[in-house]
């Protein structure tokens, strides 16, 4: 009981090593390696296996900069992060508003089980599923032509609009989650104090609900930001022609053209963007708390 | 428990073990090709291990880069790999295969002889690959969508099939066929800035790149494409096992012929195995049976494609001399060029509108 008394942090952090292990295990083996073999990777001229002599070179990172179409490609792979982001969040905040402060009860677990229901499909076939919905001849066409008294022709694949559509559907629950979260922990007594103090519910919304939902709100938005940014699959299959962006060209050095070096650079200068992103995004995250 | 039981327990497993180790000294083979091309019919493996007692091991790829990157990481794993013509010398000079004893594949005789002797498959005197099926990647028709079929590859680039044409995501591919349509020799491109303009060209009539047959199938059945680049074994197998309405047409400009051959990894387990399928493989009553059941390209053994029905596609189209003068085959291009290839083609996809 001494020894504790006189060194409490030392002994907590010893018990609490067993229990921390494992993860700290996991993140080395399945994190921290992968991502040093590709840092090492990147700075080759060639894979090894190939049997090529290789040697090291900076010419994989020169090559985003002296091709123009990767600056362009991480552009376009930017914006599409930042409108899903804008659509999940336009979509998301309204739908955890009304599951933490409008619903109760058993409708809320009803309803929040259809939000989660998308992961419970494989990613695969909710992006072919997009497929069938949105092709001309499609349910949505066949739909809209059967209830409207003119006739329309929706013919949305392969198109940007059906990548938003997909990623979108794909990432909402997150922000659903997030803010959810952030919501059910405000307190209703706040709004019923502002109400009496007789703001407008605008006024309520503006200034008292969303600024203490803004941890919610940046977390989702980080969650759905930095996987967009690299995703490949919806672009490539709802897509079509205009479906190549940052992700899908990395996608190609891995699979189509065994050129790794150059894949594992273009991926840590994503990596590299997304984070001065984030660090720029940092001063909202320290002042919502 | 009694001592007889005991005794009689130990025998029992014994002969177990005994019996499984005995059934586990039957050859492996391993085999390694695109899937549903012909070496993974069920029928045709059935008849090969009961013809040889080997037991046949399917393993498949999506794309030639993928192929080479399993024989590169695999070393001593597969016994029979199906590499095309055009990746024969890559695959040869990473020191991936083996060559091959054409005396012990007893069909080898029957094959074509400009195809048996070809540089791309015979390296130093010794054959690195057996020519099995060659065919074109020329343009497939939505027989919904034309009157009568057209000619020229610029049906491509007609306004009237806006949206609806198809095109592989294959820079060498693509390129090549920019190459035919400006009149350029495909191994041999000398103004790449009219092919690139050509393609640009193009891409405001493209719906979506495909990537595998199935793509290319159900866009045509949703009718939703009207032409669109294809294979021709491709061709004929949605029109004969998937009763599509697909047509071949080989363009007077031109089209890309690629010749498909067997090659034997270094460090085979199995190299008589791989022989005997490869023969298997070569074999007319194989290809007869391929080409009935499922739809072939054409074989490269003469005496097989003989044995087809005089009204077959592959003997009436194929066979043609004017369509065989009109195939250009693909030679071996560096890996500096494939990349400059690549390059140009991702510009292009970038700069899509």
């Amino acid at each position: 009981m001494a020894e504790v008394m006189a060194n409490p942090a030392g002994s907590g952090l010893r018990r609490a090593m067993p229990l921390l292990l494992p993860a700290y295990v996991w993140l080395v083996l399945a994190i921290f390696l992968p991502l040093s073999a590709m840092a090492f990777f990147s700075l080759m001229s060639d894979m090894p296996l190939t049997g090529k002599d290789w040697s090291f070179t900076l010419q994989n990172y020169q090559a985003f900069f002296s091709n123009g179409i990767y600056v362009t490609l991480l552009g376009a792979s930017l914006r599409l992060g930042l409108e899903v982001t804008f659509w999940c969040l336009l979509i998301g905040f309204p739908a955890a508003y009304v599951l933490a402060k409008v619903l109760k009860g058993r409708s809320r677990e009803a309803v929040f089980l259809l939000v989660i229901l998308p992961f419970w499909s494989n990613g695969l076939v909710r992006i072919f599923s997009w497929a069938m919905v949105l092709r001309e001849g499609g349910i949505l066409d066949t739909m809209l032509n059967a209830v409207l008294p003119f006739k329309i022709n929706i013919d949305l694949l392969y198109s940007y609009p059906a990548v938003i559509i997909g990623l979108v559907h794909s990432y909402v629950p997150y922000v659903v989650l997030t803010c959810y979260l952030s919501l059910q922990a405000i307190d209703d007594s706040l709004i019923e104090a502002a109400r009496s103090l007789g703001a407008s519910r605008f006024r309520v919304l503006r200034k008292v609900i969303l600024p203490l939902s803004v941890p919610g709100i940046v977390a989702g938005a980080v969650l759905i930001f930095v996987p967009v940014v690299g995703s490949f699959m919806e672009p490539r299959i709802l897509g079509g022609r205009t479906g190549t962006f940052y992700g899908t060209v990395i996608e190609d050095q891995f699979v189509a053209v065994f050129n790794w070096p150059l894949g594992a650079a273009l991926s840590f200068i994503l990596l590299a963007v997304v984070l001065v992103i984030l660090a720029a995004a940092s001063p909202i995250m320290r002042r919502a708390q | 428990m009694t001592m007889k039981s005991m005794i009689a327990k130990t025998l029992a497993a014994t002969a177990m073990t005994a019996l499984l180790a005995g059934s586990a000294l039957a050859a492996d083979l391993h085999v390694l090709n695109w899937k549903g091309y012909g070496a993974d019919e069920p029928w045709a493996v059935a008849a090969f291990e009961k013809a040889t007692g080997n037991k046949v091991i399917n393993d498949f790829f999506n794309s030639e880069q993928e192929m080479l990157t399993k024989l590169r990481t695999n070393p001593g794993l597969y016994d029979v790999v199906m590499i095309n013509a055009a990746f024969n010398d890559q695959a040869f000079n990473e020191k991936l295969i083996q060559p091959i004893d054409t005396s012990k594949i007893a069909n080898y005789a029957d094959i074509g002889k400009d195809k048996a002797t070809s540089p791309m498959l015979n390296h130093g005197g010794q054959t690195y690959g057996v020519p099995w099926v060659w065919g074109a990647t020329a343009i497939a028709i939505n027989d919904k969508s034309f009157k009568t079929p057209p000619t020229s590859i610029n049906v491509m680039w007609d306004e009237a099939h806006k949206g609806r044409v198809v095109l592989r995501d294959d820079a060498v591919e693509a390129i090549q066929f920019g190459a035919i349509a400006t009149g350029q020799d495909i191994n041999d491109i000398k103004d790449m800035d009219a092919v690139k303009a050509k393609l640009t060209s193009l891409m405001p009539q493209i719906r979506t790149f495909w990537s595998a047959e199935n793509d290319w199938n159900q866009m045509v059945a949703a009718n939703q494409i009207d032409v669109g680049t294809y294979w021709s074994g491709s061709a004929d197998r949605a029109r004969k096992n998937f009763k599509l309405p697909v047509s071949l047409v080989i363009p007077e400009e031109g089209c890309v012929g690629w010749l498909d051959a067997f090659s034997i990894p270094v460090g085979s387990k199995n190299v008589e195995g791989a022989q005997a399928f490869i023969n298997y493989m070569i074999d007319p009553s194989f290809y007869t049976q391929w080409d009935a059941k499922v739809g072939a390209p054409v074989s490269a053994n003469t005496k097989a494609v003989e044995a087809l029905p005089a009204d077959a596609f592959n003997r009436v189209v194929m066979g043609d001399p004017r369509v065989a003068s009109r195939i250009k085959f693909q030679a071996p291009i560096t890996d500096a060029q494939r990349e400059k290839y690549l390059a140009l083609w991702q510009e292009i996809k970038v700069n899509v509108k």
